[in-house]
């Protein structure tokens, strides 16, 4: 009868011992999920900083009189083309081709943008007139005050299509 | 025969610090050995004892795991060189290697060494690989140090492309944007994995300081890793695998010989070459360094660096979503999986799995030369699917239809030769994979030398 306790204890004993293991085994993933919560915090606000500091993102274009009806003009700063429409609107349309991110120039002579790298090519709208470019050029809102042009370069729209919506009129349309 | 210590007087102060470092060089006058023979105790650790004398023939292996392993030492030497006159920053780094170029001692040579080095290290492990496929030596139990090999191939290639921004000159920025621009493709992912890997929305800074981190220490951690990983693996396997003719009994082993000095001195001899042909290239030809990058200017044409010009050129005929995503993928899966295919019969050793294999291999190497440039050729001049077929999204007529039309055309391959051939299942995984291999190839070549303005075929001249 004296053994039985001591039995009992026998009987506990692994029990015991691999509730401490799996504890070390829990812990350790815990820390484990510390060291990578850390990492990818890290990561994390060393990109977004790096957005912040870039706070001229509003870019003044000019008085929109300046800019004549059908033609392209560069913003190599804002890395953008503010195109004004036949009908007097304006688009400021991102330069990276939709494709693969090639700069494209704009072609006075044929009133084209033509893409160097795989030669897509897009219209004063950015519609897409040759492949293999997937959509239209992205663009970047406008706010017209005053009859001043200004570009919010921010942060490019994507669109799947061109619409008259996209563009944007002086107040005082004629 | 004991500790040095204990003979107070004999040795002189230097001799008991050398004795100290290397306590097994201490002997009794008559029986010291020669004083490099720890040397041979060092190599020892990494190597075994002894080796089958078959897998010394240099036609088994061609010494490209040996000059990989050269390569990655003369490439980690001369990169910590280079950190000391690199600065990673987009307004610095041109200039940087400007100034190391003209006003370092070396720093042109040093440069040199490093680039030509890094293209042909890409170039022998990818040779290795094909070593390992075509000898079988892939079959348990190498199988998992396949997949070793694997990422670390992935590893290199990922340095290489690192690599290749960090001059900041109009070729390196313009390969490294249409690069990521195809990360773009991915869907769901893509965008934000972009995002990530440039540190914005667009190339700059942040992006080079992403690729210096990865480019200088994740991925030498990895492989530093890795390396001796792939090694122990090898010996743990019995060493390399025992090359046999077609027709000889896999259990027939041949002699074993001292690895000091058969194996040793052939490794020695590989690696003298290897390091003198990249000292006599790195003379005569520089590393090339174009106009510093400008991001409002692409240049025409934009190339992507060399290996990846055959998924370039893939990307000018099918949509990317499946030249980009899905392709890659399911070959990244089945080189994956390929070691674990149940396989009619275990073919280490021999060259091409068999005679019949080596026939089948060259069929398929001619079919892929005569009909990947007729693909090409046929897919700029006339087929025209988007419009062929309008009204269905361009995923579907430029991408899932050709995608599927050539996995259907590689299943059909597979079947043919099986049946024509009466092959076993290892010679037609062979064949195709031989098909797979010449049109990767020849896509190279095309883009490479055979594409010039606007991406337009051309002749390598003209280019």
């Amino acid at each position: 009868m004296n053994k039985e306790p001591n039995e009992e204890a026998a009987a506990t004993e692994p029990s015991r011992r691999s509730f401490l293991n799996k504890l070390w085994i829990g812990l350790g993933l815990v820390a484990l999920a510390e060291v990578v919560a850390v990492v990818f915090a890290f990561l994390r606000s060393n990109k977004s900083k790096a957005r912040e500091a870039d706070s001229n993102a509003m870019v003044t274009a000019g008085a929109a009189s300046k800019f004549e009806p059908n033609s392209v003009t560069a913003f190599v700063r804002g890395r953008f083309y503010l195109a004004r429409l036949e009908d007097g609107g304006f688009l400021a349309l991102s330069r990276k081709c939709t494709h693969l991110g090639c700069t494209v120039p704009w072609v006075e002579k044929e009133m084209k943008f033509a893409c160097p790298c795989h030669a897509s090519a897009f219209e004063i709208t950015g519609e897409v007139i040759s492949s293999p470019a997937p959509r239209p050029l992205d663009i970047y809102p406008i706010v017209i005050e005053n009859n001043v042009v200004k570009v919010d370069t921010s942060k490019p729209l994507k669109r799947s299509e061109f619409r008259t919506e996209q563009i944007t009129y002086p107040e005082k349309k004629v | 025969m004991s500790s040095p210590n204990v003979k107070p007087g004999q040795p002189n102060l230097f001799q008991r610090i050398w004795y100290s470092i290397f306590p097994h060089t201490y002997k009794e006058k008559d029986e010291r050995r020669p004083y490099w023979g720890w040397l041979n105790t060092l190599v020892l650790h990494f190597r075994p004892k002894v080796v089958q004398e078959r897998t010394l023939r240099f036609s088994l292996t061609w010494g490209l795991g040996g000059m990989a392993a050269v390569l990655v030492i003369l490439l980690f030497a001369t990169g910590m060189m280079l950190k000391f006159a690199y600065q990673p920053v987009p307004d610095r780094a041109y200039e940087s290697i400007l100034h190391l170029q003209n006003d370092v001692f070396f720093g042109q040579l040093i440069r040199n060494i490093h680039h030509w080095g890094a293209n042909i290290l890409l170039i022998v492990v990818f040779l290795h690989f094909l070593r390992v496929f075509f000898t079988g030596a892939f079959h348990a139990p190498r199988q998992f140090n396949w997949i070793i090999g694997l990422t670390m191939f992935i590893l290199v290639l990922g340095s290489n492309f690192t690599g290749y921004l960090l001059p900041w000159d109009q070729l390196a920025f313009w390969a490294v944007t249409i690069c990521t621009g195809m990360l773009e493709y991915i869907p769901v992912i893509g965008e934000g994995l972009k995002q990530i890997i440039l540190g914005g929305t667009d190339l700059g800074p942040a992006t080079m300081s992403n690729f210096f981190a990865i480019h200088t220490a994740i991925i030498p951690a990895c492989l530093l890793l890795l390396l001796p990983f792939h090694f122990w693996r090898v010996r743990k396997a019995g060493g390399l695998v025992v090359p046999r003719k077609p027709d000889e009994n896999p259990a027939t082993r041949g002699e074993m010989v001292p690895t000091i000095p058969n194996l040793i001195l052939r490794e020695l001899v590989v690696a003298a070459v290897l390091i003198a042909f990249i000292m006599l290239l790195s003379v005569v030809y520089n590393a090339p360094l174009g106009a510093k990058a400008n991001p409002g200017l692409s240049p025409n044409p934009t190339k992507a660096p060399w290996y990846f010009a055959g998924l370039q050129e893939l990307l000018l005929h099918i949509h990317p979503l499946f030249a980009f995503v899905v392709m890659p993928l399911i070959i990244a899966g089945v080189l994956i999986l390929l070691p674990y295919i149940p396989y009619n019969e275990n073919t280490a050793g021999v060259w091409f799995a068999s005679h019949r294999g080596r026939r089948m291999a060259v069929v398929a190497a001619v079919v892929a030369i005569v009909f990947t440039p007729l693909f090409v050729l046929a897919d700029d001049l006339f087929f025209d699917f988007a419009a062929w077929i309008p009204g269905i999204p361009p995923v579907v007529s430029s991408g899932f239809l050709p995608a599927a039309m050539i996995l259907a055309a590689l299943c059909g391959f597979y079947v043919l030769m099986k049946r024509k051939y009466s092959a076993t299942k290892n010679e037609a995984v062979q064949a195709v994979f031989v098909l797979l291999l010449f049109a990767f190839i020849i896509m190279t070549i095309t883009t490479v030398w055979f594409r010039g303005e606007g991406m337009a075929l051309t002749w390598p001249w003209k280019v």
